[in-house]
This record gives C-alpha cells, structure tokens and sequence, in this order.
C-alpha cells in the first residue's frame, strides 16, 4: 500500500506498463523533457529513452494517426492530449480509423491503443481546456471509454487499458490530479475488471451515479444527505462504454430512484443513456423518472462562470430532492 | 552510410542561420537588395516610432505578467523578444487588411488600436474573448493550435471573390506548422490565389519541444513546396520585418498567390505564465538571444545616426507607462461577468431547450434567496 497523488498513480501505472511490455511506447506534446503540461510522465524519458517516450510534432491527427501505424506493427502506444479541447483536430483518426480497424479488417488487425485525455473543467482555464467529450466517443463503436476517479483506479485501470487490445480513452479527471489517496501495488485486479462500475458508497434511499471527477462531488452529497435523513448509494461508473448496467440495474432495482450526474451538457450525453437504458430496464423499479444533474448545454464558460456551470453538491442535493419528490426547482419536468 | 538514430531525433540545420536582414545586433545598416526599396521612407522620425511601440508592447507584456501574477488575470502567454516581429508586420498592414491572430499577439492587437479592457478580458477568465473582430478588422484570440491559418485562407478567398483590394495577415508559431490544418490552408490560398499573407513567428519553441521537432529544414522552404512566395528574415529587426511584410503584402495583392513570411525570432519568457522553460531550456540559449534585442539594437542604430536618444527613451516611457496605467484601469473597472452571459449568444437566435435551461437555473438560485428569506 502506498499513497500517491492521482497524478503520481498514473505515472507509476505508464511506468509499470513499460516495464511490463517493451512494446509500449508513450507518444504526445511536450512529454519529453517537460513531463507533460501535467507532468505525468515525469522522469520516463530519462528512464526509458527518447525512443519509447516520443515527444511528437504538434499535430494531434499526426500523432493518432501514426500510432495506428505503430500499433498496426505491434506496438502499443499510449497517446497523451495534452487537453481535451485539443483532441478533435485528431478525431477524424480516432472515429474513422482507430475505432474501425478491426472491423475493417474482420477482426484481423487489432489496434491496442490508449489515448490519455486530461478533461474536465474546475481549474480555471481558458477555452478547449475543460471540455467533457466523452459522449462523442462513446457514441462511436469500437471505442472504449473509461474514466479513473481516484489514484488507486487511476494506477491499475491505466495498466488494463494499455494491455487491452482495444483501443481506449482513458480521461483523466485533470482537477483531482493533485487529490492523494491509497494504492494498492500488489493486489492485481480481475480480468475484466475495468469495465466493471464501483459501489463507493452503500445506500438504500437513492442511487447516484458519477464517473471521472464527480465521483467526490457526488460523495460529498451523499454525505451531507445523510443529515436530511436520505440514505444514498453512489456508483462510480469507472466505464463509461462499456456500462456496467448490471451493477448499475441492481442499485436501482434496490432504491428505486436515481440520479446522474456529469459535467458535459445533459443534450444526448452519457446520462441521456443511462437515464433511457435504466428506464428500460428497471421501469417497474422505479418511484421515480431518472434525473440528471449537469453542465448546461452551452460552450464551456469562462473562468469566472465555471462554478455556475459544474454540477456541485447543492445542484446534485436539488436533484436528489427532485428524485425524492421533496420539491427541489422542478429542473425539466415541464422542459 | 549515414549513420541512424533511433530516437526519431530530428537534426539541427546545418550552418549559421541565414536570414534577410536590414539592421544587425549592433545597430549597424546592412545593405539589403531584397528588402531596402520597401523602406526608403524609414528615416530617424520613423524609427523612434517603432522603438516607441515596442517599448511600449514590452511594458505591455511585463503587466500581463505582473498582473497574473498578483491573481488578476488566469493566464498570460507572454511576448518578451518577439516585439520586433509584432511591430514590424502590424505597422505595415493597411486599416482595412484583415487578421486572424494566435494568442500570443497581443503587439498586433496594439497596433490595431485595440483597448486594454478588451485585450485582458480573455485572460481574466471574465468572457471567451475581448473585442468585436469587425471593430479592429482582427478576429478573437486562437488557442487551437493553427486553426486560424483556415480561417484566413477562406477570408482571402472571399476577398478575392469580391475583387477587394485587401489582404488578410495569419499569425502562427512555429510549432503550428507542423498541424495539418497550417499545411491545408496554404493549399487552399494557393490553389485560388487568395491574397493571404502567412507569418510565422519561430520564436524556436513549442512550449517545450525546440523547432527542430517540427522540421529539419527552414521553415520558410516548406511554405516553398506549396507555391508561396517566401520570406526569411530576421525576426528581432523590426526594419526588416517591415521591409518584408510590405513586400509580401504587395505581391498577395497584386493577385498572384498567397505569400510565408518566416520572422527567425526567440520566445525570452515562458510559453505562458504556466509554462517552467528552466526545465527543457539552455541559460545559454537565453543570453545568446539577449544579445539581439529588438530594441537594442534600434537604439544602437539610432544613436549611430546621432538620434537624441535620450529624449526617445523619455517619450518611449512616457507611453509605456501611460498604457501600464490603461491596463491596470482596465483591470480595477472590468466587472465580473454574470449569470446571463453564461447562457448568452449561444446561438444567435432563440433556442427553446437551452432557454428552458436558463429558466431552471434562474428558479434554482431563486431557491436559495427563498430559503434566506425563510429561515431569516
Ligand atoms: C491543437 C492544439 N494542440 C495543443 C495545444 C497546446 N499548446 C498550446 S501552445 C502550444 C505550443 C505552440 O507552439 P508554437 O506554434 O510554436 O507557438 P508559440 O506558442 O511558440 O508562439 C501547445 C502545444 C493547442 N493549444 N492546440
């Protein structure tokens, strides 16, 4: 057991990785020398050489599109974007080619990369800095989404999306970088295990669901709920496709209730799906119609708007009132 | 054979840079064929105008930084070195010439006479950008890595199309060159002859990674391979980056094809004031760069040609220091953005879902006042 940082755990998870399989090489801006903008491959380069920590051109659809290359020759690159906002110049690579490959080739060619997307807004950054994509890649086939939400998941969830023979986006909520926690280095996970969501919290009242840097937000709710005598359970999506509707359907069918909660806009977004998926599922369940606490269908604001647009614990204890039917503001009941 | 290296690491080019160049280092007058027509009419009135705006865009950028420093701006990408190219091609653009800016041209942004207020409100986090581009004929701040270069290549279109006169002007750094959109818009102002001018500033880095990441030639040859008419000068000499933009701007007009220019010049401060260059970058580096300042050198040159140089550098803080205080009015008087601008041009007419969004959030703040009031 050790204690690391979030950003720390994905360092030593990339370095477990390459020790693990020479094949593995890291590729993005500015990794190198710097360690990232982020400073999560730190100290790698020097270690493994410029040969297997790859600082590239400035061309994100460069940078993806040569590691299909690299993959296709067996290797098994770990891409990093340096932002969010910056992985669309290379999303044409991504939805076009990466996902589709090994269906292309009727399952001939396997293409194991990882793509790191730091994302997510809370740190006061300018545009394309905090943006949330995660529905436009789990709305394409072929891709696997998922989304670490502590440093113990961030070490060992890294590890299993790199030595997955699918492609993976892996998003790294970038505003917990600095959040420590626990890591387990020697209890090696299950097979499968990534895609599998997490009961962080029993509960019998109402079951929240949160993935990447929500999941705290959504701990400290339930944890403030508890004084209004609300008894709720939080699951950690982990995998945001695939879903885990199995853990996900029991919750529900246990409480009855439920609310999701993500910082991208609620229009077709990740909690559109599970709110339907649930809904189909689970309908004799539930008291209640899914609610959705998130983002606001706009642009990502500006710095000094940014606290009005990320779901915090009182927008999500509004929405589990609403769950509840404790009043709360009604938010699209009538919308 | 050659031997190979297996770390995909480009080489330097080999030899002395060569660039166009009008005054050296030490403020001596080179003869320069290419360039010296375009600037007959600099004489030592003209000059001490152009020191005067660098001067002023150093302070300008030295503020920034301080500004961001003490907490009042998020971000500031600083400009320390690269006055001389910012000076020189904004001096030489036409009122009606259009811009399409990266983020780091906050000189440019000067010479078009954009306000204080509108340059910092981007960086403060107080909106997504500053000023109306049809104001300033320069459109908003880029961050996405190259994207404007498109932009420009469109607006050129449409210029020609029109039958204006006009040019458009694109800024990008080095690094930018490397992105397919950069590569694609010199395609397109090539392929229709769109009166463009593309000017890279090599400032020699991208955040961390050294040019010779992006290309193992001059930036310049590259634009070359497209059909540009090219331009490689010296980027800390603003009389030389005129001289340049002016005769890149004369050929673009004229009708027969986009044109690169490639302003050699070093970035002195950080990438951004996020940025740590002790960690990839040579104290070295930095000192041999110090020795061709921008506005060193033109006060060599000017005290060459016997200037009164005192009374120029009197003049040229005199305006810094009225700017400085400009910014920092601009800062104390910027109010904070509210709740409606969050919802606010979306889009650019009525919009019934995030409408509905705005009213759910206006009840849910509500609430809180209602639940003050009661338990008051
Ligand atoms: C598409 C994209 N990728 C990555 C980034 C992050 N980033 C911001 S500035 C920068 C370096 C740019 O270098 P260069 O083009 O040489 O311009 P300079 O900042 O040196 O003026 C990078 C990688 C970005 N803004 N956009």
């Amino acid at each position: 057991m050790k204690t690391l940082t979030f950003s720390q755990a994905l360092n030593s998870g990339l370095r477990a990785a390459m020790e693990h399989d020479d094949k593995v090489v890291l590729m993005g801006e500015d990794i190198g020398k710097l360690g990232g903008v982020f400073r999560i491959t730190d100290g790698l380069q020097k270690d493994f050489g410029a040969h297997r920590v790859i600082d590239t051109p400035l061309a994100e659809s460069g940078i993806v599109g040569t590691a299909i290359g690299l993959a296709f020759r067996g290797y098994r690159p770990v891409v990093e974007i340096q932002f969010d906002g910056f992985v669309y110049p290379a999303f044409d690579q991504i939805v076009s080619q990466l996902a589709k490959m090994h269906f292309r080739s009727r399952g001939n060619v396997k293409l194991p990369v990882t793509i790191r997307i730091p994302f997510g807004g809370g740190i006061g950054s300018p545009e394309h800095h905090s943006e949330s994509p995660e529905a436009y890649f789990a709305h394409t086939a072929g891709l696997r989404v998922v989304s670490p939400s502590n440093p113990e998941d961030a070490y060992w969830m890294l590890q299993q999306a790199i030595a997955d023979d699918d492609p993976v986006i892996f998003l790294e909520p970038k505003r917990r970088y600095h959040q420590r926690g626990d890591v387990d280095l020697d209890q090696v996970p299950e097979e499968g295990s990534l895609y599998k969501a997490k009961i962080v919290r029993p509960g019998s009242d109402l079951t929240l669901i949160a993935y990447g840097p929500l999941v705290k937000t959504a701990l400290d709710a339930a944890t403030a709920a508890e004084d209004e005598g609300i008894d709720i359970e939080v699951i950690d999506l982990r995998s945001i496709e695939p879903v885990d509707f199995e853990t996900l359907g029991a919750s529900v069918r246990k409480t009855g209730r439920v609310v999701i909660t993500h910082e991208a806009g609620k229009f077709a977004g990740i909690g559109a799906e599970l709110a339907a998926s649930l809904t189909e599922r689970c309908f004799d369940h539930l008291d209640h119609a899914p609610v959705r606490v998130t983002g606001f269908d706009i642009p990502y604001p500006p710095a000094k708007l940014e606290n009005h647009h990320l779901p915090d614990l009182d927008r999500i204890l509004d929405g589990v009132d609403r769950a509840m039917r404790r009043t709360g503001t009604q938010l699209g009941e009538d919308g | 054979m050659p031997t190979v290296s297996n770390t995909f690491d480009a080489q330097a080019p080999d030899g002395p840079e060569r660039y166009l160049q009008v005054i050296g280092p030490d403020g001596s007058r080179t003869p320069c064929p290419e360039l010296d027509d375009w600037v007959q009419d600099v004489d030592t009135r003209v000059l001490g105008d152009l020191y005067v705006d660098m001067a002023c865009i150093r302070r300008l950028d030295q503020e920034g930084t301080a500004l961001q420093r003490q907490g009042e701006l998020g971000l500031w990408a600083p400009l320390l070195g690269q006055e001389a190219a910012q000076i020189g091609s904004g001096r030489a653009l036409d009122r009606n010439d259009f811009i399409f800016p990266s983020y780091r041209e906050h000189g440019v942004a000067y010479c078009r006479g954009v306000n204080p207020h509108d340059l910092l409100r981007m960086w403060r986090g107080a909106a997504p950008s500053g000023w109306n581009p049809y104001e300033v004929n320069m459109a908003n701040q880029q961050i996405v890595i190259g994207a404007q270069t498109l932009h420009a290549a469109g607006y050129g279109m449409g210029l020609k199309l029109d039958g204006s006169t006009s040019a458009v002007i694109t800024y990008f750094g080095d690094g930018a060159t490397s992105q397919g959109d950069v590569n694609e818009a010199m395609v397109f102002a090539a392929s229709y002859q769109a009166p463009v001018l593309f000017f890279c500033q090599n400032n020699h880095w991208a955040i961390s990674e050294p040019v010779t990441r992006q290309t193992t030639g001059y930036i310049a040859d590259r634009a070359k391979g497209f059909g540009l008419a090219t331009w490689r000068v010296d980027g800390n000499d603003v009389v030389a980056v005129l001289a340049a933009t002016r005769a890149a701007l004369a050929h673009v007009r004229s009708g027969t094809g986009p044109a690169f220019i490639e302003a050699v010049t070093y970035r002195m401060g950080a990438h951004t004031t996020a940025d740590d260059p002790t960690r990839y970058r040579d104290a070295l580096e930095l000192e041999e760069w110090a020795a061709k300042d921008p506005l060193d050198r033109i006060a060599a040159h000017l005290d060459s040609l016997g200037a009164d140089l005192e009374a120029l550098k009197l003049r040229a803080s005199a305006a810094a220091d009225a700017l400085a205080a400009g910014l920092r009015e601009a800062i104390t008087t910027m109010p904070d953005p509210s709740v409606d601008d969050l919802f606010a041009h979306v889009y650019s007419h009525g919009h019934s879902w995030l409408e509905g969004q705005r009213e759910e959030y206006r009840l849910y703040l509500d609430s809180f006042a209602a639940d003050a009031e009661v338990s008051r």
